[in-house]
């Protein structure tokens, strides 16, 4: 391959100032159907339960729920209410937003397996615990937030505390 | 896939790629030409004289336009062919060769023109941002998620698993970078320290900033041919041996992220067409997917190449430089050269072809490798895409 | 236990914006009409064509283009429409008429808006802005009118 290869590699500064550019925003808004699964599941948060659902093939439960099981491919059709405990399978200590910015105090995400689904995990964020407590392994309970204040949304689970 | 009838045998008989850079004044298109002039050149080979194209390009809306695989088209030699476009997430770059392969493979075609390319600095205010729906719009999105936890819950998982510090990961970015240096195209080679490394920004724990490959606008273009039309073409053509690709479910919350299993059924696959029954001892070099370090550890486990939990191990021990018994990443990978994400993985398919011909220079293996293998991974840690090539 | 009763439906968007490069072609092309009020073409010598707007490909037989040539600035109304609604289908306060002009010694052509209604064969000329006003935009052609 040739030394130089091919390419005009610009500065910041170029790039804002020196070469012509145009700038354009989409407006690109969405209204995303929560499908019959989700559906279910996020009117099962405003009432304060996690529900999954069963394979009627392999019998496997599915937590996010989902109306087919992708394991065999045949419909998860029973519903069933889950345990709002678990066990954290993996986290990470976060000192970066959403939107990239740094935060003071980081957020602890973290993917907990609810307890008798197998190792059906759930992303969330633990709560109510220091950075250098949280392991793998280690026991959380969902802390909701009041009835009242519930959106049928991911967050009608406010976080996951460890279970002292 | 033992017992696999391939019409054609494949061969790889160019390459070309422009230089990975943070902010290319080129458009896409231009920078797509680049690539594909280069490669049409390295085999001596007009436009005219390619049957088909297949280009691969990551999500539309890094670089910004609708329907890019169109978008690229003129630049990339698509003018009044049988084109088309792959995408794949990171996977694209290491599929654009299978995609191109089945061209030929299948006797439609004589020759086929593959090219990746990306653009990622028209995204703004960073193409992480483009990246968000990548999370459940449902009941991931409103945790206020951010791309690098995808890394960090996977990384840390491997790291915990086996007991890996996370020094000995680290040391994958050194290597690379180090690495880099060698390579004209690379974007940010420098020789770095574990130091550098270890003392550097943390994102979300376990990931630091130097663990990142940066975001990059490039592009890559390698020229397949039929046996017959190789064997006119050069006296070195290099053979696409085994191709593998596979995926997993999107639900990454159920899955166990230590070990990713689809690289490896991709991995067999590959190997099985290829005739590798011992990928250990067959494999004489590999281009893992490398876009943070402990990916490099991880897919090499992935790629069977050694056992769960021994690729820090083997690192450490040296067996993966250039020199040693198992060389990963010659090129300097992602980490060193850049990552313009699809261009990225079909630079892998690149640096295994100029290994394999001896064209390498600086970056030459020593010895005779005669068989490699590249690998890319992407989506939500769904797909494994996998090429074993040999000289 | 019983299936959802409610539809639902979570909204949000897509939070990027972008800034494109007007690429190594563009940047001349652009420069170009901002400094002199001019157009120009790349032009392939193997293939025998001026390309509009320019590009540094041939797609045809793939040589790299590095000469330009100056273009007409009248040229030759080859389609047009009339729009009465913006992109989200908002009524225009004034219908604006958009054209594809084709220029005769270039191969290709621009999309431009046209100061009052024009017909398909009829001669047009760009209209440049004052060059204080320019900005290195293709909007430094104000519009194309009917050329004499």
């Amino acid at each position: 391959m040739p030394f130089e290869p091919p390419g005009k590699a610009l500065k910041e500064e170029e790039f804002d100032h020196n070469i012509l550019t145009v700038s354009y925003q989409p407006k690109a808004k969405y209204a995303w159907a929560t499908g019959v699964a989700i559906g279910r599941f996020l009117e099962g948060l405003k009432a304060g339960e996690i529900l999954g659902t069963k394979c009627d093939h392999c019998g496997r439960i599915a937590v996010p729920p989902r109306v087919f099981c992708e394991w065999c491919f045949k419909r998860s059709g029973t519903w069933v209410q889950l345990p709002d405990t678990g066990t954290v399978n993996t986290f990470s200590v976060s000192y970066i937003a959403t939107d990239t910015t740094r935060l003071k105090t980081p957020t602890i995400p973290a993917v907990i397996e609810i307890d008798t689904t197998g190792h059906a995990g759930l992303l969330h964020i633990i709560g109510e615990a220091k950075p250098e407590e949280v392991k793998i392994g280690m026991r959380v309970k969902a802390i909701w937030a009041d009835p009242d204040k519930r959106k049928a949304s991911i967050t009608d689970i406010r976080y996951f505390r460890p279970i002292k | 896939m033992s017992g696999l009838i391939v019409k054609k045998r494949v061969a790889v008989i160019g390459a070309g790629m422009t230089k990975f850079m943070r902010r290319a004044q080129e458009t896409g298109k231009e920078l797509a030409f680049e690539a594909t002039k280069q490669a049409l050149d390295s085999a001596g080979m007009r436009i005219e004289d390619v049957d088909a194209v297949a280009l691969g390009s990551a999500p539309d809306a890094f670089d910004g336009v609708h329907m890019k695989g169109e978008y690229l088209l003129d630049g990339a030699g698509g003018w009044q062919k049988p084109y088309s476009r792959n995408f794949v997430g990171g996977g694209t770059g290491v599929f654009s060769a299978i995609h191109g392969w089945w061209h030929v493979a299948s006797g439609l075609f004589d020759t086929c023109l593959v090219v990746a390319e990306e653009k990622m600095s028209s995204c703004l205010p960073h193409p992480q941002t483009a990246f968000l729906t990548i999370f459940d719009n449902m009941i991931e999105r409103p945790l206020g998620p951010n791309l690098i936890w995808i890394f960090a819950l996977e990384m840390q998982r491997y790291m915990q698993r086996h007991k890996i510090p996370k020094e000995q990961i680290a040391q994958v970015a050194v290597k690379n970078k180090r690495n880099a240096l060698d390579h004209p195209s690379a974007q940010i080679a420098r020789a770095v320290t574990l130091t550098d490394i270890m003392n550097s920004e943390v994102l979300a724990w376990p990931v630091q900033r130097l663990d990142i490959s940066p975001v990059s606008d490039g592009a890559c273009a390698i020229l397949l041919a039929s046996e017959d039309v190789a064997r006119k073409i050069t006296d070195s053509p290099v053979w696409i041996k085994g191709v593998g690709w596979n995926l997993d479910t999107t639900y990454w919350t159920n899955r166990d992220l230590y070990f990713p299993r689809y690289v490896a059924n991709a991995a067999r696959m590959a190997y099985d067409m290829a005739g590798i029954t011992n990928p250990r001892k067959q494999i004489d070099f590999a281009e893992p997917y490398d876009p943070f370090d402990y990916k490099e550890l991880h897919h090499m486990e992935g790629l069977l190449l050694c056992r769960k939990g021994e690729a820090p191990k083997l690192t450490a021990e040296g067996v993966t430089e250039r020199d040693g018994k198992l060389p990963i990443c010659p090129s300097g990978g992602l980490l060193g050269v850049g990552n313009p994400i699809a261009a990225a993985g079909l630079m892998k398919i690149c640096e295994l072809f100029w290994q394999l011909r001896g064209e390498a220079g600086k970056r030459q293996i020593p010895g005779d490798p005669r068989t490699a293998v590249a690998q890319a991974w992407g989506d939500l840690m769904q797909i494994g895409t996998v090429v074993v090539m040999q000289g | 236990m019983r299936m959802t009763t409610e539809y639902r439906a979570i909204e949000g968007d897509f939070p990027v914006h972008f800034r494109y490069t007007a690429g190594v072609a563009g940047e001349r092309f652009l420069r170009e009409i901002k400094d002199n009020a001019r157009l120009v073409a790349a032009r392939c010598n193997k293939c025998q064509l001026n390309y509009l707007p320019p590009r540094i490909y041939c797609e045809r037989c793939m040589s790299k283009l590095e000469d330009y040539v100056q273009i007409e600035n009248t040229g030759v109304i080859q389609s047009f429409t009339i729009c009465t609604q913006d992109n989200e289908g908002n009524e225009l306060p004034e219908p604006v008429n958009v054209a594809f002009v084709r220029f005769p010694s270039a191969h290709g052509g621009l999309i431009h808006t046209t100061k009052g209604e024009v017909c398909v064969g009829d001669k047009v000329r760009a209209v440049f802005k004052e060059k204080a006003n320019r900005t290195g935009s293709i909007l430094d052609i104000k519009y194309f009118e009917k050329a004499p």
